[in-house]
């Protein structure tokens, strides 16, 4: 059989670093074929080269038997080759349709484009309506737009980068049978991913990449997940410790009632209650959009609410305090995003300290105490092995793993009561996450109370003691972690007291 | 009814060239590029048409001349911005300065003796209509090629593929280069298409509007017609309105500097400004429509990856 796609010896240099170094692999038809590596492993620049996205220095890419020589994103469409890329090319401002006639030749006719995208994403098992705003759209159905896209284009090789990190586990099942047909019907799927659960479950074949190598090739459903997780670590994976907690007598963070208008993305709060106790973390999971990002906001005192409900900190009611009088009080918080929230990204890595590190004595009589800076900076970027130029280096200049690892780090440096994190290891590679985790579970033994919002229910699962699961503004009831099981978090992530008609996102994502 | 008629045929003439600056500057900031330099690129079109009538070509070719001096004031502006990526605000600025300076240099030697001026047309048979005829229909060509513009450009905008990709790339380039768009190109083409219409804009002044040279003789409509895009939040027909209004409070003052009103003529002259700019100011409140049709990725530089 002539393979759908060959690649020989592809290598490809950006300054400073070597992303991808003599990749070769082999992909047949039909077949579902995994990418897999830990972050910055080079296989997002492998698939930007396939797309022709980036142009590789030295190597062939050969199509059906046939080189491909000069190519950008047009001639490999004309090829056949389509990609859904894991932040979603699409343009908000625009309906659904005409989002996909950007993508699509032919002549300009909204109708009867609109009339392909509703039969053929009913076809597939996931509709959308053409004529909505992308804007108005939940993060799963523009993942659905961005695969009808290419599907219109009848494609024979389908490349997906991270499709799942936003979907429910239901809806990560939803797309894997879409996507199986697809393969039956004889298009390939290259399926980027570091997640070995998935490609065993999914994938046919893989191949493995580290730091720009290819370190192994695989049949995933033959093999260990040990093995495949060797591969893509090259060491022994990091063990985690997980000791018993003690829980303090009285809750640090202590939630009543809590409701608030919807904000910008749309989500009300209403009636959320819960409690954090020292020495233990608590979970919050659920799938993005849900409320999340307005709940973390009045817990860290970036918003303040105003339709009632109280909020309380060691025992004292913080309704009226601001976030820096929060902090005041010994919350630390690390927000989900890293550049613009955690960190200003052209500033040094010891001006972001000073930013939160005013209990730390960094700033004494209103100036900048630099060299006590500089020091903080500096034990925080040893301690956590953060590589990074220095304290003089920019936080944008930092890998996402790295700039997390001194952000959530430059937080535990201020020995909170409590900890607030968000996605602590989004984009972050499997052994810088192990590391951060292993943190947050040490701080909480050591006595802080550790509340972390994340969309990965398998980290939830390692590190919390107990979990809460929110679904469309609301939050339910905390599972003790050792009594639960991802069924019912799952099932409670798309419904939450049974009556969920207002909910439309959450919903769709997992319905269909 | 003549003074009625008076005011209604001026305030249309006045509005003409705003009306091409400002759909001009439309179309290259909703391909996400701010060029500040309209002023300068009105004084090129001006100051070169003017020049092109006195060096005795004729009218047709003297306008095409000023319009294309816009385009190539702007070309230097796409050279800065789009492809060195310097700061548009300063590449702008710098243009407005540079096109009102070699304006001023060309015109030394142009005197200060009028010109023939552009001719209205009387529309054959329509131009006879009573009331409507004097009214709608004996405009010089370029008031109806205005109106044109503003038909073909809200078309374009909303009706073509051309049109979306333009909003498109407005709105995020990196994901129009993604789906493979030549950004860098399409956003030369919008803002040369910027400059042909401000050149246009200058022509109509120093060749229709007031047929005579005058150093800086635009008189800041530059700066309006960027106001009015803004205001108008981005949208041709309220961009169209917009000039209209300041055309009719241009026309209202210069009636009420004529009759006499004792209100010193400075203060009379800057109501048109003051006018436009209030109630542009009032009906663009409203957030959520400013955000959509608001091109996200105005003034910054991009450069496709490698």
């Amino acid at each position: 059989m002539i393979p759908r796609l060959e690649l020989r010896n592809i290598s490809k240099r950006y300054p400073g670093v070597v992303a991808n170094d003599d990749i070769s692999m082999t992909i047949l038809p039909g077949e579902i074929h995994a990418v897999l590596g830990e972050n910055g492993a080079g296989k997002s620049t492998l698939m930007k080269i396939i797309y022709g996205a980036a142009q590789a220095d030295s190597g062939e890419i050969v199509c059906d038997g046939k080189l491909i020589e000069a190519h950008n994103p047009a001639t490999s469409r004309a090829l056949g080759i389509e990609m859904v890329y894991q932040h979603f090319a699409l343009f908000e401002s625009v309906t659904v349709v005409e989002n996909i006639a950007l993508a699509v030749s032919g002549a300009f006719d909204l109708n009867a484009l609109a009339a392909q995208i509703t039969e053929l994403s009913a076809r597939y098992g996931m509709p959308i309506d053409p004529w909505q705003r992308v804007h108005d759209l939940s993060v799963g159905e523009r993942q659905r737009v961005e695969i009808v896209r290419c599907l219109l284009q009848s494609p024979k090789l389908l490349i997906l980068d991270e499709p799942t990190s936003v979907l429910t586990p239901q809806a990560v099942t939803k797309l894997f049978e879409t996507l199986r047909q697809l393969a039956s019907e004889g298009c390939s799927i290259l399926y980027i991913s570091h997640k070995l659960d998935e490609v065993q479950e999914l994938c046919d074949s893989a191949t493995v990449l580290r730091n720009g190598k290819v370190t192994g090739a695989a049949r995933p459903k033959e093999t260990t997940a040990i093995e495949l997780a060797r591969m893509m670590v090259g060491s022994k994976l990091p063990e985690m410790h997980v000791t018993p907690s003690v829980r303090s007598e009285k809750p640090v963070l202590s939630v009543r009632g809590l409701s608030a208008p919807a904000g910008k993305s749309g989500i009300a709060l209403s009636d959320i209650s819960f409690d954090v106790h020292g020495g233990e973390i608590v979970g919050l999971a659920g799938v993005s959009g849900n409320g999340q990002a307005e709940l973390i906001s009045l817990l860290s005192g970036e918003r303040l609410h105003r339709d009632g409900g109280s909020i309380g900190i060691d025992g004292k009611p913080v309704d009226r305090l601001d976030a820096a009088a929060r902090r005041k009080l010994g919350l630390t918080f690390v927000p989900e995003e890293r550049l613009g929230r955690g960190a200003v990204p052209p500033h040094s890595l010891w001006q972001n300290a000073v930013l939160t590190g005013h209990k730390a004595g960094l700033v004494r009589r209103g100036l900048v105490d630099r060299g006590k800076a500089n020091g903080f900076a500096r034990a925080v970027i040893e301690k956590f092995k953060v590589k990074a130029n220095g304290v003089q280096a920019a936080a944008q200049s930092l890998s996402g793993g790295n700039l997390q690892k001194y952000i959530v780090g430059r937080e535990i440096a201020l020995q909170p009561k409590l900890l607030l994190v968000s996605q602590p290891t989004w984009g972050v590679d499997v052994g810088a996450a192990a590391f951060i985790r292993q943190t947050l579970v040490d701080l909480s033994r050591a006595g802080a109370a550790v509340l972390v919002v994340s969309e990965e229910l398998d980290e939830l699962f390692e590190i919390c003691d107990r979990l809460l699961v929110i679904c469309q503004g609301r939050v339910s009831p905390s599972l003790i972690r050792t009594q639960t099981n991802r069924e019912e978090v799952g099932l409670l992530m798309t419904r939450i007291g049974g009556n969920n008609e207002t909910g439309r996102s959450g919903q769709v994502a997992l319905q269909n | 009814m003549d003074l009625f008629l008076a005011i209604f045929t001026g305030t249309i003439v006045a509005a003409t060239p705003l009306i091409f600056a400002a759909l001009g500057e439309l179309v290259v900031e909703k391909s996400g590029v701010l060029n500040l330099g309209i002023e300068g690129m009105m004084l090129m079109g001006a100051a070169f048409a003017f020049w092109a009538v006195i060096s005795g070509l004729p009218m047709p070719v003297a306008i095409v001349i000023g319009a294309l001096a816009g385009a190539a004031a702007s070309l230097l502006f796409g050279v800065l911005a789009l492809t060195f990526l310097t700061n548009q605000y300063a590449a702008g600025l710098a243009l407005a300065i540079f096109g009102s300076g070699v304006s001023a240099f060309l015109g030394r030697n142009f005197g200060s003796t009028p010109i023939d001026a552009l001719k209205p047309v009387h529309i054959p048979l329509l131009s006879d209509i009573p009331v409507l005829g004097p009214m709608l229909f004996r405009f010089d060509p370029l008031v109806y090629l205005a109106i044109v513009m503003f038909a073909v450009i809200s078309w374009f905008l909303y009706r073509t593929k051309g049109g979306l990709v333009l909003r498109t790339i407005g709105e995020s380039p990196e994901t129009a280069h993604a789906i493979g768009y030549p950004v860098i190109k399409i956003r030369y083409m919008a803002v040369l298409f910027g400059g042909l219409m401000a050149g246009l804009a200058g022509a109509y002044l120093s060749v229709a509007y007031t047929p005579l040279w005058v150093e800086n003789m635009t008189a800041g409509k530059g700066w309006i017609a960027l106001a009015l895009v803004v205001f108008a939040t981005w949208r041709p027909l309220r961009v169209l309105l917009g000039a209209w209004l300041f055309g009719g409070m241009t026309i209202l003052q210069l009636q009420g500097q004529a009759l006499g009103l004792a209100v010193p003529s400075e203060l009379l002259s800057a109501l048109p400004y003051l006018a436009t700019i209030v109630v542009l100011v009032i009906i663009s409140r409203n957030r959520q429509i400013l955000a959509l049709h608001f091109p996200a990725s105005l003034a910054k530089p991009f450069r496709p990856a490698s």
